[in-house]
């Protein structure tokens, strides 16, 4: 990491790497692959500090090549100046922005609901039951008099946390897969891919409700059945990235210098191959929103009282007739969520050169 | 031909068995006690059991075998369509499955009708509507389509046209009325997804010289994208047909728990929430079963429309 920052100025890059006599043909492929790919790489958190620099390509450079070789040394803006060439296509779409906007909203609201709504979730007041909305009560209140808006609200926290875990586990369990069966090939290669096969082959739901059956209800089991529906999108993808990084001059250039077997697939390959998988992250954000809701919805959720967005909903069935609100509203506001998540990630993949 | 026919067939087999393997794991082998799992949901409190009771609860479903056996076991039964009792029931999950079958095939058949219109519909007014901010607007409309969640589309339909106008039913199963608004819900994730590769397709298939050419005989736009352009844009869309049949069995699980209809998504709802094992397993596996034959019978489909597909080299 403190090579990473070293280097991150094109002018110390001379000083703070430590030079290592390696044949300049190994090293002049590297820095157009880096560059591409730290470019994309960044991107999608462009200046947010040093992560901004901890992306895959800055690794390479890291790894003790002398930076004043690099070609595209020149190229290397300062950091304000960089991310605001990144954002710039983005500034330029009203529609990103007020999708971005209001994901930032649903993510700050849920961390930290209290900014946002002075109602505590569980409160009960029978004399305001079943209020419409209104400007006391954005979302109206329930059946027990609870504030649904400030309901909603802490409801976020929960179904963050599930989304949030499940794309995790889900990449992490992809990239290991991919790079398992990508670098060591043969039959290993050829099982997991057969299995993965037959994954795609099934739809996330099915699955979700065997697991789901068999580790009980809760956040976390809902969050590890939506992940296993999207772990072998992730693996394929990774195996084929892996397979164009396994041939490239860079690869071989580290192992005829010495580097172990782990050692490349840490510092070179993975670092270099895992940008398309967080491109498939960012678009795989919305359908594990939905379908965490659904699982939610069909009350497979956390317990009462806690209440995610999909338990809400099917909560607030009862009084359909009479308070429609109670149900439509959080329906409403799962509806925004995924749209804007959905449009941030096309987006993200349309400007994406 | 043959070949590819065959190989299709084997690959959509392995699949089948794959889906009841997998389920079979998670369900039997993954709970850290199966049995306490599988004797809670049907009512029984292990911890009140004396081991000789527990012995024979175990016995008498089946459970005190060692794994593979049971797996074996199962798997013939499957095979010759017997999937054990209801643990939550005392009926047999093959009457329970036969019963309400019907109505989600009823159901499937007719949003799947829907979402053909719908998606085909947009799809091509879409692509033949020149005025801008209409265009603009019918091709955004598949992304609205695709993040609304189905409950929340099923809930604003009840309220509307159940409560609000009352035309037709809010819930049950009788009569065609009350598969109105279930289909109509089923059928738009699927329709938007549909119109969204149509769309996309269509753009394509609108820049090959044929069309140029049918234009420039003096064809009006109307015909050039009917009998041209829509036949070649349409074979992308047929590979995801298959997909999106499967997900409309599975979505209507959310559907039928919606409008409290008594078909087979409804019955996977209750089984889970009862962790009836043998009922969720049965579920599963028909409609991987329906999903698997669905996608098979597109594939082969896509090679008696498209030669091509069954003699091109697989790439792996």
């Amino acid at each position: 990491m403190s090579e990473n920052i070293l280097v991150k100025g094109p002018g110390q890059a001379a000083v703070g790497a430590p030079s290592a006599p390696v044949p300049a043909s190994a090293v002049l492929p590297v820095p157009a692959a880096d560059d591409a790919s730290a470019s994309a790489g960044s991107r999608p958190d462009a200046g947010s500090g040093p992560d901004a620099g901890n992306g895959p390509g800055w690794t390479d450079t890291g790894d003790g090549r002398p930076g004043e070789r690099h070609p595209a040394g020149g190229r290397l803006r300062r950091p304000a100046a960089a991310a605001y060439e990144v954002a710039r296509p983005f500034l330029r779409r009203p529609g990103f922005v007020l999708a971005a906007a209001f994901i930032v909203f649903v993510v700050v609201s849920g961390l930290f609901p209290g900014l946002f709504t002075s109602y505590d979730p569980t409160a009960t007041a029978p004399a305001e039951k079943l209020r419409g909305p209104g400007l006391e009560h954005l979302f109206g209140t329930d059946e027990l008099g609870r504030d649904l808006f400030s309901r909603v609200l802490h409801g976020s926290a929960l179904t963050i946390r599930a989304t949030g875990g499940a794309v995790l586990i889900a990449v992490v369990a992809g990239l290991a897969i991919g790079v398992i069966a990508g670098f060591l090939g043969g039959w290993i290669d050829s099982l997991l891919m057969r299995t993965v096969d037959v994954a795609l082959a099934l739809p996330l739901l099915l699955l979700a409700l065997a697991i789901v059956t068999a580790l009980g209800f809760g956040t976390l089991p809902v969050a590890i059945a939506v992940s296993v529906g999207i772990v072998p999108g992730f693996a394929r993808t990774t195996r084929a990235e892996v397979f164009r990084v396994k041939g490239q001059a860079y690869v071989e250039a580290a192992r005829t210098g010495g580097a172990s077997w782990l050692r490349v697939m840490w510092r070179h390959v993975l670092p270099n191959s895992w940008g398309p998988v967080m491109v498939l992250a960012i678009l795989d954000f919305g359908t594990a929103v939905l379908s965490i809701s659904s699982l939610s919805f069909l009350g497979f959720g956390a317990p009462p009282p806690a209440a995610e967005w999909g338990t809400l909903i099917s909560s607030g069935r009862n009084y359909l007739v009479t308070s429609p609100w109670l149900s439509l509203l959080p329906g409403l506001f799962v509806g925004l969520v995924v749209f804007g998540l959905n449009h941030v990630a096309r987006t993200l993949e349309e400007v994406r050169p | 031909m043959f070949r590819y026919l065959a190989g299709r067939l084997a690959q959509a087999l392995l699949v089948l068995w794959a889906a009841y393997t997998v389920t079979f794991v998670i369900l039997h082998v993954l709970p850290s006690d199966p049995v306490t799992l599988q004797l809670a949901a049907g009512g029984v409190d292990v911890s009140q059991l004396t081991p000789g009771q527990l012995h024979s609860m175990e016995a008498r479903y089946g459970l005190d075998e060692p794994v593979l056996t049971q797996y074996f076991g199962r798997l013939w039964d499957a095979l010759h369509l017997d999937f054990g009792m209801s643990l939550t029931q005392n009926v047999s999950v093959g009457t329970l499955v036969s019963d309400r079958l019907p109505s989600t095939i009823v159901l499937a058949l007719v949003s799947v009708g829907l979402f053909l219109v719908f998606g085909v519909g947009l799809a091509y007014l879409a692509s033949y509507v020149q005025w801008l901010p209409a265009r603009v607007l019918l091709r955004r409309l598949p992304a609205v389509g695709i993040s609304l969640p189905t409950f929340f589309v099923g809930l604003l339909l009840i309220q509307v046209f159940a409560f609000s106008l009352g035309w037709l039913p809010a819930r049950g199963t009788e009569g065609w009325r009350s598969v109105v608004l279930p289909a109509v819900t089923l059928a738009l994730p699927g329709s938007a997804m549909l119109a969204q590769v149509l769309i996309r397709s269509l753009g394509d298939t609108w820049q090959e010289p044929y069309i140029v050419t049918a234009r420039a005989k003096g064809l009006s736009r109307w015909a050039v994208q009917l009998r041209h352009a829509f036949r070649n844009a349409a074979l992308p869309a047929l590979t995801l047909l298959g997909v999106l049949v499967g997900y409309t069995v599975t979505n209507a699980v959310v559907v039928e728990t919606v409008f409290s209809r008594n078909g087979i998504g409804q019955l996977a709802q209750q089984a889970v929430l009862g962790q009836d094992v043998p009922v969720v397993q049965a579920v599963i596996v028909i409609a991987a079963a329906i999903f698997v034959a669905v996608n098979l019978v597109v594939d082969l489909l896509y090679s008696f429309l498209d030669p091509r597909v069954a003699h091109t080299a697989r790439v792996t």
